[in-house]
C-alpha cells in the first residue's frame, strides 16, 4: 500500500481538538452528572431494601398487572439475597439516567425528523452508523474526553441506546393519519398545538415502544460500560469474567436479566395502557 | 319558478357570503406550466399526458348566499372535495380567489388564515376524524381549546353543542365507543362549537349506512333551521343533494356544469351529462306541494253562500275554501251545501263549513301528497304554519305535474 487515508488520525485530531478547547465544558458535565448519579444511587441505598422492594412492587402493580408485580418482587428479593443489591441499584441508576438523557436528546431530534424530510434523510444514516458500530468503539472517545468513571459509561450508553428513541418518535409522528392533521389544520391549530395535542398523543404507543427498546439497549450496555468504570452489576460480571469466578459472573448476569425483565414488562404495560386509552 | 323563489326569500338575505372566482387547482411539480397550457385551451387529459400533472379544479366560479345550503355534487375525482378545501385553504389554490364576507381568503397571511379557520369556518369530515385519545367532550371543545378559551367556558359551550345533537349523555365516552352516526354528530358538534358562520361538510354522511344517512340528513335540516349557518355540502349522492340542497352545483372533471335549485337541475338540465345524471331520480320525492299547487280562489267568512256559489261557478269547482279576514283557512264549503244554505237563507257560512279535507305544508313531497289526495274527494289545501292558505292542489293538477316531469327524459 503506497498511500493510506489517515482516517483514524483525523478522528484523533478531532477528539484532541475537542479535549483542548472544550475541556472545561466536559469537566463541568462530568462533575455534575457524576454528582447527580451519586446522589440518586445513595437515595436508593438509603432506603431499607425491603421497604424499597415493597414500594417498587406497589408501583409495578399500579402500572402493570398483579402477576408482573409479584414476580418482580421475588426477583428483587433474590437480588438482595445474592448481596447484589448495591450493584443492582447502581446499574438501575445508570439505566434510568441513560434513558432520560436519551429521551431528552432523542425526542426533539425525532420530532425534527418527522417534520423535515431533509433532517430525516440526514439523520437516518447516522442512526444506522450508531447502531452498527460495535459498542466498544464508543468507549474510546468517552474515556479520552471524560476519563474513567460513571459519566463516560453513561455517555457511551446514551449513544448506543438513543437511536430507537429517535427512530420510533419520528415514525410514530409520521404514522399519525393525515385525517387528524387535516382536522387540526381546519380548526386553526398552530404548529405547536398540532404537535402537542394531536401528533404526540397519537404517536405515544410507538414512542413508548422506542423507550422500551432504549431501556433494553441501555441494559445490554452495562457489562461493556463496566469496562470503563460503570461498576454495578456489569462490574460484577466483568470481574467474574476476569477472574474466572463462575458463581460471581453467573449471579451478576442473572441479576441483570431480572432487572431487564422487570423494566421490559413495566414499560410495555405502560405502552399498552396508553394504547388502550388511545384507540 | 316563482313558487321556489318565494320559498327562499323567506330564508335568505340577498348577500353573498362566499364567493369563489376563477378557482384553479393543479396537483403536480410545476403548476405554472400546466396553467399556461390550460389557458391555451388544452384539456385535462392532454395536460396529464404532457406534464404528468392533474388539473383537479378548472376555473370554478360560484357564490353562496348567507344561510343557504349549497351542495357541490359530482362523481369521485370531479374535484368537489378540492374546491371545498380551497375555501379554507386546506388545499392551496393554484389560481383564483375565494372571498368570505368580501375578505380575500387567498390573500390572508398565516395568522389571519388561522383566525378565519378558528372563528368563521367549521368543517365536518367524511371519516369523522374524531381524535381517538380525547373524550367526546374534549373532541367537541377542541376548537375552543386551541383558541385558549378557559376550561369551564369551553366545556359549557361543548355541552350545549352536544345537547343540540342529542348526545349529552355521552360526553365522557371515547369516540370508538360510539356508532358511526353518533360519531358524525360529534363531528358536527365539534364544527359548531366555535359558532362559525360557515360549515364545510365533506361527504359528511357518505360513510354512514343508508338508514342512518337519511336520519342525519333530516337532522341536519332541522339543525339548520335552528342555527342558520351557510353550509357548503359536498356529496356524490344525487338524492342527498336534492334533499338538502337549496342550490346544487354539479361538477364534472374539475368544472361546474350547472348551478341551480334541485328543481332546475331536474327539469332543465344544462347538458346531456346532467340529464343522464338525473334521469333515474324519482320526481315524486323531489317535487313538493309548493311546485304543483296553484293559487286558490277563496271566499271570506263574511261573504254569504250566494257569493260562494258564484265564485265556484266562475272557477269551475264544486267546492271552495273559506278564509278568515287575515287569510287564515276557516274551512271548506261544497256547492250543494252552499245551495242549501242560500235556499234556507242561512247567511252565516261558519255554520256550514266542513273540515274533512286534506292539508299539507309547502315542503311536503309529492309522494306524500298522492295518498292524501287519493282518499279524499276534496282538493288539498296547502297552508303555512300560521294556517294561512297558500294554494290548492287538485287531483288533476298533480297528475299533470307527474306527466310533465315524466316526459322530461
Amino acid at each position: 500500500m503506497i498511500f493510506s487515508i489517515p482516517l483514524g488520525h483525523w478522528v484523533e485530531l478531532f477528539i484532541n481538538f475537542l479535549k483542548e478547547h472544550c475541556g472545561g465544558f466536559f469537566n463541568f458535565i462530568n462533575d455534575n452528572l457524576d454528582n447527580l448519579m451519586g446522589l440518586l444511587t445513595s437515595l436508593f441505598l438509603v432506603i431499607n431494601p425491603y421497604i424499597l422492594i415493597i414500594l417498587l412492587v406497589a408501583l409495578i402493580w399500579f402500572f402493570s398487572k398483579r402477576n408482573v408485580a409479584l414476580w418482580s418482587g421475588i426477583g428483587l428479593l433474590l437480588i438482595y439475597n445474592l448481596s447484589l443489591w448495591e450493584a443492582a441499584m447502581e446499574t438501575l441508576v445508570l439505566v434510568i439516567c441513560a434513558t432520560l438523557l436519551a429521551l431528552l436528546l432523542g425526542l426533539p431530534v425525532g420530532i425534527l425528523t418527522a417534520w423535515s424530510n431533509l433532517v430525516h434523510r440526514v439523520t437516518m444514516p447516522i442512526l444506522d452508523f450508531m447502531q452498527t458500530m460495535p459498542p466498544f468503539v464508543y468507549l474510546v472517545p468517552a474515556v479520552i474526553l471524560l476519563g474513567i468513571g460513571r459519566v463516560p459509561a453513561l455517555l457511551a450508553t446514551v449513544i448506543f441506546a438513543m437511536p430507537p428513541v429517535i427512530r420510533l418518535t419520528g415514525l410514530g409522528i409520521r404514522q399519525v393519519p393525515v385525517d387528524f392533521l387535516e382536522v387540526a389544520e381546519a380548526f386553526g391549530s398552530t404548529r405547536a398545538q398540532k404537535l402537542l395535542k394531536v401528533q404526540l398523543p397519537l404517536a405515544l404507543p410507538t414512542i413508548m415502544a422506542g423507550i422500551n427498546q432504549c431501556i433494553m439497549l441501555s441494559l445490554s450496555m452495562v457489562v461493556i460500560a463496566a469496562m470503563i468504570g460503570a461498576g454495578g452489576l456489569g462490574g460484577e460480571v466483568l470481574r467474574g469474567l476476569q477472574r474466572l469466578d463462575i458463581p460471581r459472573g453467573f449471579e451478576g448476569g442473572l441479576a441483570i436479566v431480572i432487572l431487564a425483565i422487570i423494566l421490559d414488562r413495566v414499560t410495555q404495560a405502560l405502552g399498552q395502557k396508553d394504547k388502550r386509552k388511545g384507540n | 319558478m316563482k313558487a321556489k323563489s318565494f320559498y327562499w326569500e323567506r330564508r335568505f338575505t340577498d348577500t353573498d357570503k362566499i364567493k369563489v372566482q376563477g378557482l384553479v387547482k393543479i396537483f403536480g411539480s410545476n403548476p405554472e406550466s400546466a396553467l399556461s397550457l390550460l389557458d391555451q385551451g388544452w384539456g385535462k387529459e392532454q395536460i396529464l399526458a404532457r406534464t404528468r400533472q392533474t388539473v383537479a379544479v378548472n376555473n370554478v366560479n360560484f357564490a353562496v348566499r348567507e344561510g343557504e345550503v349549497f351542495v357541490i355534487m359530482g362523481l369521485s375525482g370531479s374535484g368537489k372535495s378540492t374546491v371545498l378545501r380551497c375555501i379554507n385553504r386546506l388545499v392551496e389554490p393554484t389560481r383564483g380567489k375565494v372571498f368570505i364576507d368580501d375578505e380575500d381568503v387567498t390573500a390572508a397571511n398565516d395568522v389571519r388564515l388561522r383566525e378565519i379557520r378558528r372563528k368563521k369556518v367549521g368543517m365536518v369530515f367524511q371519516r369523522f376524524a374524531l381524535f381517538p385519545h380525547r373524550t367526546v367532550l374534549d373532541n367537541v371543545a377542541y376548537g375552543l381549546e386551541i383558541q385558549g378559551v378557559e376550561r369551564d367556558e369551553r366545556y359549557a359551550r361543548a355541552r350545549e353543542m352536544l345537547a343540540l345533537v342529542g348526545l349529552n349523555e355521552w360526553e365522557m365516552a371515547l369516540p370508538d365507543q360510539l356508532s358511526g352516526g353518533m360519531q358524525q354528530r360529534v363531528g358536527l358538534a365539534r364544527a359548531l362549537a366555535s359558532d362559525p358562520d360557515i360549515l364545510l361538510m365533506d361527504e359528511a354522511f357518505s360513510a354512514l349506512d343508508p338508514l342512518i344517512r337519511r336520519e342525519m340528513q333530516n337532522e341536519l335540516l332541522s339543525l339548520q333551521s335552528k342555527v342558520n349557518k351557510t353550509i357548503i355540502f359536498v356529496t356524490h349522492d344525487l338524492d342527498e343533494a336534492l334533499k338538502i340542497g337549496d342550490r346544487i352545483a354539479l361538477m364534472k372533471d374539475g368544472s361546474i356544469v350547472q348551478v341551480g335549485t334541485p328543481e332546475e337541475i331536474l327539469t332543465r338540465p344544462a347538458d346531456e351529462y346532467v340529464a343522464k345524471f338525473v334521469e333515474d331520480v324519482d320526481v315524486t320525492r323531489v317535487l313538493t306541494a309548493e311546485d304543483v299547487m296553484r293559487p286558490a280562489g277563496t271566499v271570506s267568512l263574511k261573504d254569504g253562500p250566494r257569493v260562494a256559489l258564484r265564485r265556484m261557478r266562475k272557477e269551475g269547482f264544486s267546492s271552495i275554501f273559506v278564509v278568515t279576514r287575515d287569510c287564515k283557512l276557516a274551512g271548506l264549503i261544497t256547492a250543494e251545501e252552499a245551495l242549501e244554505a242560500s235556499e234556507s237563507n242561512k247567511e252565516d257560512l261558519s255554520k256550514v263549513l266542513r273540515h274533512d279535507f286534506p292539508t299539507a305544508t309547502p315542503e311536503t313531497p309529492l309522494n306524500d301528497l298522492i295518498p292524501l289526495l287519493a282518499h279524499s274527494k276534496f282538493p288539498l289545501a296547502v297552508i303555512d304554519d300560521q294556517k294561512r292558505l297558500l294554494g290548492v292542489i287538485v287531483r288533476g293538477a298533480l297528475l299533470a305535474a307527474l306527466v310533465r316531469k315524466g316526459g322530461m327524459k
